[in-house]
Order: C-alpha cells, then structure tokens, then sequence
C-alpha cells in the first residue's frame, strides 16, 4: 500500500459499516412478534391436538395414501410430460390442421377446471359405455367395457395426465421458442431433416428452459393430486378424510396430511432450486449448453 | 423417354456443377421490395464478391441461392438446376422440405453469426451434417471432421463448444462444417462483420486458402481490400438492384456508375 500521512493512514483502514434503515429494523420486530404469536398459539391451544397427529403421523394408513399419492404424480407426471413432448413437436411442424387439432386440445384442457375434468371422466361410460378399438366397418377388433375399467384410480391418472400435457405442451413450446433463430438456419442451410433439427437442435437446446419449468410443475402436481380425492381414490388427503370421519379429529388429521405435503414439497424444492441456479449459471455466462447436454453426445 | 431426359440432366448436372445463374430475379419482405431485377452469373470455379451499402440485398441474395428464402420471381439456378421450385408449363411449384434439403446440401452458407451449434464441440459441429445427412458412419465422419478443422488452424480446440472459442476461431469452425459436406458452391455472408478487428485476418486466411481450391464462391463482404484479392468478378448492389458488375478492376478501379465511385470514396475514405 501506499504510504500516506499517519491521520490519513487510520482513515484509510477503517471498516465499512453497513446500517440497517429503519424500516428493516421495524420489519424485524414484526417479525418477533409474529413469532412469538404463532408459537404461543401452537402450544397454548389444545385443539391442535398434538398427541394425536403424533400419534396418526406414521400411521399405517396415512403412509399408504402417501405412497399412492407420489406413486400418483410421478405416473402421472410422466404421462404428462409424454404428451407435451409430442404435442409440441406436432405444434412446431406447423401444419395447419395438425396445429388446429393441437389447440383444439389445448383449448379444452387448460379452458376447464381440472376437478371438472375429473370427475368427467370418472363419468365417461355414461357417454361411451362401450369402446371397441379395431378396424371401422369390420368385426376385427377389441371391445371394452368402459364402465368396468373406468375406476376412481384410472379416471384420475388419465384425468390428470391429459391435463399435464396441455400445460407442458405450452412449455415445452415456450422452450423450443427460445433456440436461436440461426441455430434453426444452420440446420436448414446444412439440409438437415425436420426430424433431425428437431431431436438434435431444438430439444437438446431447449432444456435449459425446459427442466426448471418441468420441475416446477412436478411440485405443482404433487400438490394437485389431492383432487383426486372426490373421486373416492385414497390418496394421502382421502386417507385422512376416512379417518377423520369416524373418529371426528378432523384438526390433527388435517395437519398430518399438511405436514407430509409440507415435507414432500420442501424435499422437491432443493433439488429444484439447485436446477434452476445450474441453468441460469450456464445461461448467463453465455455456454448455456456446455453443461445441459453432456449427456447428449452424437451417435 | 422418361430416361431420355435423367440422362441428358445428369450430363447437364456435371458440366453445370458449380454454376450459380440468377435472372431477373425479386424477392420482397411485407411489401418491401429486397431485390428488384437481379441479373448474376457465377462460372464454375469463380470467386464473385457482393459489395454494397448495408440494406442493399446482398445477405437476401445469398439466402436466396442456399434456398433459405424463396424468391418472389425470375428464374435462380444452381448446378443448372431451379432452387426450391420444379418447372411445369403452368408454372414453378415449390419442392417438398425432403428436395429442398437436398439441393441445400450442395450449396453451403457461411453466416455473419457464425451460427456453430451451441449444443456440439467444435468438432461435432463439423461431423453431425455428415453424419445425419450424407448418413456417414460416426468414424468416418470424425475423422474428415478432424481434417476439416486442421485445414481451419482448428483441430486443438476440436473439444471445445462454441461458448469457448472467440468469435474468428468460431467462423472458422463454420467454414469447416461447410465444407465438410463437399458443396459445390459456397456462399459467405459478410463473415468478418461480426469479428473484432484484430480477429478478421485469420479468417481472411481461411478463405482465402478455400477460394485457392478452386471452389466457386460467392462472398459479400466489406472488405473491398480482401475482395479484389480473390475475386473474379464483384457485384456492386445498392437498393436491390445490381448498379454495376464485372471483372475486378473495371468495378473497383474504374467504375463507370457514379454511385459504385461514391461508395467506394466512402470505404476507402
């Protein structure tokens, strides 16, 4: 360092003090206080009950219907994600009618309640009692009751799944949007196939966008599946509905099963975080590709 | 009969390999008219410079020779064959995307942005036209890629992606992925525009190393110094037209229009 006069020496090794502003400092007693409420209450009150979640937390039966509802997301989210994927291929090819079938289908899915869908459905064999998959105007061919296959579990993965597609499609979409505009006239002016472009350019590309986003929507799923609960499948939230019925201790059921997809969401929430912090990373330093695909290796 | 003519056009297709002839040729974006009555002959083996303002049509006409952009009217032919479009007595019909591919595989474009794919080394980038589109088999399609990037100064960073490299090692990439596919012409669009100064020379280098092969070419670019280094012919285009063309020193050192005299003034400052 330089030398200075001894005065302006000590200015100079002086430490940066930062000070809070005082709407911080108020912020922080709010948040004290708040605290200090909620943990008075959680203790103090004895509807919460804490005996009895302790009790029904790792009970046989909740376990049960949290292990449907994860088995419930993940099949569900990966139908889901299938159906985006070749809806959104179909919708880049740009084919007017094949684009008019995919927002057709769009439209119906994303303009609906979900919960109605559901139950819908649920319901389908009161529209088509009777499916018969084959040749048209022949007696070749495989005939269905739909009535018989169409149970609670069934009607909610196909509810749930159909709907996933339609916002993944969007996604993926959004993804595939996003690869450069000369990447794709490289592609053409190399004289790469429609095909070829698509599985070797636009998907691998577009992964950045797509995986973060994907992973969002898992966690949103894995909450959406206690829908499915109207239609009698005893996910964890219909577990503890069963329960509860009976014995009436509706409070401490409702948090056990607020507790799990508390745990379920949080546990789901790092990996995700550390996801999007990845992909941003290499966005932002401009190799955003170097490291999503890796594992796409020609050949 | 049918036999008769696959003859003849293949006979046609040999002594036309590398022939670029463009007629009266239009091409407008939204009502706005890009090209307006183009008139270019490239010869087998030639070196054609386009020089001209910026706006004045020289990326659209390259875009329209690799069949990027269809052109409005005229007649564009490559290797004595029309781009993008057959010919029948009621008119030109577009080809389908599985013909359209394959006239482009003959004809190679080098980008201002380079345009390597961000997903693929460098060396990958050079191999995967190979290999999905000529269908070679991996090894062989590396190992021409190897060579290719060696011609390019490139083979040590052959495993690095596009993100690594600086922008003159990133074109000269791309010049080796063009050639990779064998062309039969290839097309450079102002490939040192977008390159830090102390970056062009080496690309300068590179082309005028393929231009030395014998490969017909057609180049635009601002660099009139490098243009009449290695061009045959030069091509001045101001607002869509072809103002003033022909060989080398009739354009650069006596232009007869007085808008290539003002250009030239104007680059040469």
């Amino acid at each position: 360092m330089a030398q200075h006069p001894a005065d302006l020496m000590e200015s100079i090794n002086k430490p940066r003090i930062t000070r809070k502003t005082k709407t911080e400092k108020t912020a922080w007693i709010v948040l004290a206080v708040v605290a200090v409420l909620i943990v008075h209450t959680l203790i103090s009150n004895p509807n919460f009950e804490w005996a009895t979640v302790g009790r029904y937390f790792f009970g046989f039966p909740v376990l049960k219907g949290l292990l449907l509802t994860i088995i419930l997301t993940i099949v569900s989210m990966a139908l889901g994600t299938l159906i985006g994927l070749v809806l959104a291929v179909l919708k880049i090819m740009n084919i007017t009618p094949i684009t008019i079938l995919v927002d057709l289908y769009l439209t119906f899915f994303r303009g609906t309640p979900i919960l109605v869908q559901l139950i819908f459905w649920f319901n389908i064999a009161a529209l088509f009692p009777d499916l018969f998959l084959g040749i048209p105007f022949t007696d070749i061919g495989w005939g269905i009751n739909v009535n018989a296959i169409m149970t609670p579990l069934v009607a909610a993965v196909i509810g749930l799944s159909l709907n996933e597609g339609a916002y993944t499609a969007e996604n993926i979409r959004g993804g595939f949007l996003s690869v450069g505009k000369g990447q794709l006239e490289a592609a053409d002016s190399l004289g790469f196939s429609e095909w070829t472009k698509i599985t070797r350019i636009i998907i691998p590309q577009s992964l950045p966008t797509i995986i973060p986003a994907t992973g969002n929507r898992l966690i949103g799923m894995f909450k959406e599946t206690t829908l499915v609960s109207v239609l009698g499948v005893a996910d964890l939230l219909q577990s503890v509905q069963l329960i509860y019925s009976r014995n009436y201790e509706t409070i401490p059921l409702l948090i056990v099963a607020c507790l799990w997809y508390l745990i379920i969401t949080l546990a789901l929430s790092y990996p995700q975080k550390k996801i999007e912090d990845r992909y941003s990373k290499h966005k932002n330093s401009g190799g955003k590709v170097t490291a999503t695909t890796e594992g796409v290796k020609l050949g | 009969m049918i036999s008769d003519t696959a003859v003849e056009s293949d006979t046609a297709v040999e002594t036309q390999r590398g022939l670029v002839e463009i007629y009266s040729t239009t091409k407008s974006f939204h009502g706005n008219t890009v090209l307006k009555d183009v008139s270019v002959c490239v010869k087998p083996g030639s070196v054609t410079a386009l020089i001209g303002p910026s706006g004045s049509g020289k990326s659209t006409l390259l875009r329209c020779i690799n069949g990027l952009e269809p052109i409005d009217s005229g007649v564009l032919k490559v290797n004595g064959e029309h781009v993008g479009v057959v010919e029948r007595s009621d008119g030109f019909y577009s080809l389908n995307r599985k013909k359209r591919a394959l006239q482009r595989v003959s004809v190679g474009l080098v980008f201002q942005h380079f345009n390597l794919f961000d997903n693929f080394t460098a060396l990958e980038n050079v191999a995967i036209a190979p290999m999905q589109v000529l269908k070679r088999s991996k090894s062989e399609a590396y190992e021409t890629a190897r060579s290719y990037l060696d011609r390019v100064g490139m083979l040590e960073r052959a495993d690095h992606y596009p993100s690594q490299l600086s922008g003159g090692q990133q074109q000269r990439v791309a010049i080796a992925r063009c050639l990779a596919m064998k062309p039969d012409v290839l097309l450079f669009d102002e490939p040192t525009s977008a390159l830090d100064p102390e970056l062009v020379g080496e690309v300068l280098d590179v082309i005028r190393k393929v231009s030395a092969s014998g490969k017909t070419m057609v180049l635009s670019t601002h660099e009139i110094g490098f243009a009449r280094q290695i061009a045959d012919q030069v091509v001045f285009l101001d607002e869509g037209r072809v103002c003033e063309a022909g060989p080398v020193e009739q354009v650069l050192d006596n232009p007869r229009e007085a808008r290539t005299q003002k250009f030239l003034e104007r680059v040469f400052g």
